[in-house]
């Protein structure tokens, strides 16, 4: 892990627009202890998004990028949907799969990936809205995790297809009227998070982005669980603003109103034995880290 | 036989793909002008005049070349730099050398600055705004310099030279296949060689290369 694949020649650093300039020298590729709090104090790897104004899908793809363990040897999986809008602005190798194939997409990529790079850690995120998971892509989404394939399957859940107009998606909840959807839900929301825990998922965590740090701890460990056991599921509410009838400012006061303990995106979280073991590890390590860390200040002042 | 020429536009909204209208690429040893296969030092001589009768006549080097990767595209960057420095020397006062980068291949939003970078999705906002009447395309992916070549063909009246690493292109009006450092290296020479013998060309209009 360096910023040595992302070098400038030296020829033409002048010649390249700050916004490169910046994100050699002041993103976090490289950084162990990257997170949430980089944010507004680092070059972020997301440059700008073509998203509407208090999208809470902004701030989730803000946070998901601040927190992946390891960037510069990550590729996300892209859908159709409002975050394929995004991924072009990305600092971070990622592939557009066509509609509900990004779980195969992300399976042959991440077998090739593995062979082609045998010593190298390469970590394989899958980015999709609720319809490219669970209508359109449900079959792939599904065979991935029965076949074990080790990445992360991240499904930004807004309830409805919202860039389409707000039609009904499986994971809309039971009764809600939508713009496209004027007779309103007939069946309960699909209950992904524990169909994912029974499909073989080792990890799985159901929950709003109204908090970056849980956010981050979320991914980090999705992604460690992924690399070194086998799939995992992270189920996040962004709400799509404009279609449930929102302003701008809203968003984070829809996500805290539904994680309350009685609400759809309570927080949920189901940890295989295996994957306990491998997050006590990284955890136990990162505590040694960090007295290390403290003993060299304590020394040095 | 194939009567279709690779010329400076504007052809018009959307040209067609030079391959579809029968041109063919280069095969080794061998480059292409306006789809007519030549041998490469022929290639080079045009190529050279063309950079030195323009009155703004630019690189782009593309992300193969701008990142440093690996040590060949760092050394590829340096023989690129020396184009740009020769070509500098070479041209007299009233025209304008330029290097400008493609850093990736994003489409910018909410507008990209013309004046420091070229995207190959509106390569000819970077044409029209400089007044660019030659250019060279070289460590551009493959489909992102066909997609450049063919919008600048369309909508400007500029030259499009590609130093192409693979097999060229037919999309540009003179085309290098198997680009190394010394290909580069040799342009250089050959502007160095023909500085002072070509005569700046005086057919731009007022509104610069896009007519």
């Amino acid at each position: 892990m360096s910023k040595e694949r992302i070098k400038i020649a030296p020829e033409f650093y002048e010649i390249m627009p700050p916004e490169y300039q910046d994100l050699v020298n002041r993103a976090t590729y490289g950084n162990d202890s990257r997170g949430w709090k980089d944010i507004g104090t680092s070059k972020e790897l997301i440059e700008e998004h073509s998203l509407c104004a208090g999208c809470p899908e902004s701030m989730a793809f803000r946070y998901i990028l601040a927190s992946l363990p390891n960037p510069e040897d990550t590729v996300m999986v892209g859908s159709t949907g409002c975050t394929s809008l995004v991924f072009p602005h990305v600092a971070v190798h990622n592939i557009h799969s066509l509609f509900g194939n990004q779980n195969a997409i992300a399976s042959g990529l991440k077998r090739a990936l593995t062979v082609r790079f045998p010593g190298r850690i390469k970590d394989v995120v899958v980015l999709a809205g609720d319809g490219a998971t669970v209508d359109i892509g449900l079959d792939m989404t599904l065979q991935a995790w029965f076949r074990q394939e080790k990445f992360t399957t991240i499904c930004f859940d807004n309830e409805l297809y919202a860039n389409t107009g707000g039609q009904e998606s499986g994971l809309m909840q039971k009764g809600f009227v939508a713009k496209m959807a004027p007779v309103g839900k007939q069946f309960e929301k699909v209950r992904l998070p524990e169909i994912a825990r029974e499909s073989g998922c080792h990890y799985v965590v159901n929950c709003t982005v109204s908090k970056p740090s849980l956010v981050e701890k979320v991914i980090r460990n999705a992604v460690h669980v992924a690399r070194e056991i086998g799939p995992t599921y992270l189920q996040l509410y962004t709400p799509c603003i404009l279609e449930i009838g929102k302003n701008s400012m809203e968003g984070l006061q829809e996500m805290r109103d539904s994680e309350k303990p009685t609400e759809r995106f309570a927080y949920k979280e189901y940890i295989s034995e295996p994957a306990k073991q491998l997050l006590a590890e990284i955890a136990a390590k990162e505590k040694e880290k960090k007295a290390a860390a403290k003993e060299q200040l304590a020394a040095q002042a | 036989m194939n009567q279709y020429r690779v010329m400076p536009g504007p052809e018009h909204f959307l040209p067609p793909a030079a391959a579809s209208m029968g041109i063919r690429l280069p095969n080794p040893g061998e480059s292409h002008i306006h789809g007519v296969i030549v041998p490469e030092e022929k290639a080079y001589e045009e190529a050279a005049r063309q950079f030195l009768m323009a009155k703004v006549p630019t690189i782009f080097p593309g992300p193969l070349v701008l990142w440093a990767w690996n040590e060949k595209a760092a050394k590829k960057a340096t023989a690129i730099r020396h184009l740009y420095e020769t070509l500098k020397e070479c041209v007299t006062p009233q025209q304008r050398a330029m290097l400008i980068p493609m850093p990736d291949y994003r489409p910018k939003y909410p507008k990209i600055n013309p004046e420091v970078e070229i995207n190959p999705n509106h390569p000819n906002l970077t044409i029209w705004h400089n007044k660019i009447d030659c250019c060279m395309f070289v460590g551009v992916h493959c489909h992102q310099a066909n997609l450049s070549l063919k919008i600048i063909r369309g909508g400007t009246s500029c030259y499009t030279v590609a130093m192409c690493a693979q097999a060229g292109h037919e999309d540009a009006m003179l085309s290098f296949r198997d680009a190394s450092v010394e290909k580069i290296m040799k342009l250089a020479e050959w502007v160095r060689k023909l500085k002072g013998t070509v005569k700046v060309s005086q057919t731009i209009s007022k509104s610069g290369s896009s007519n």
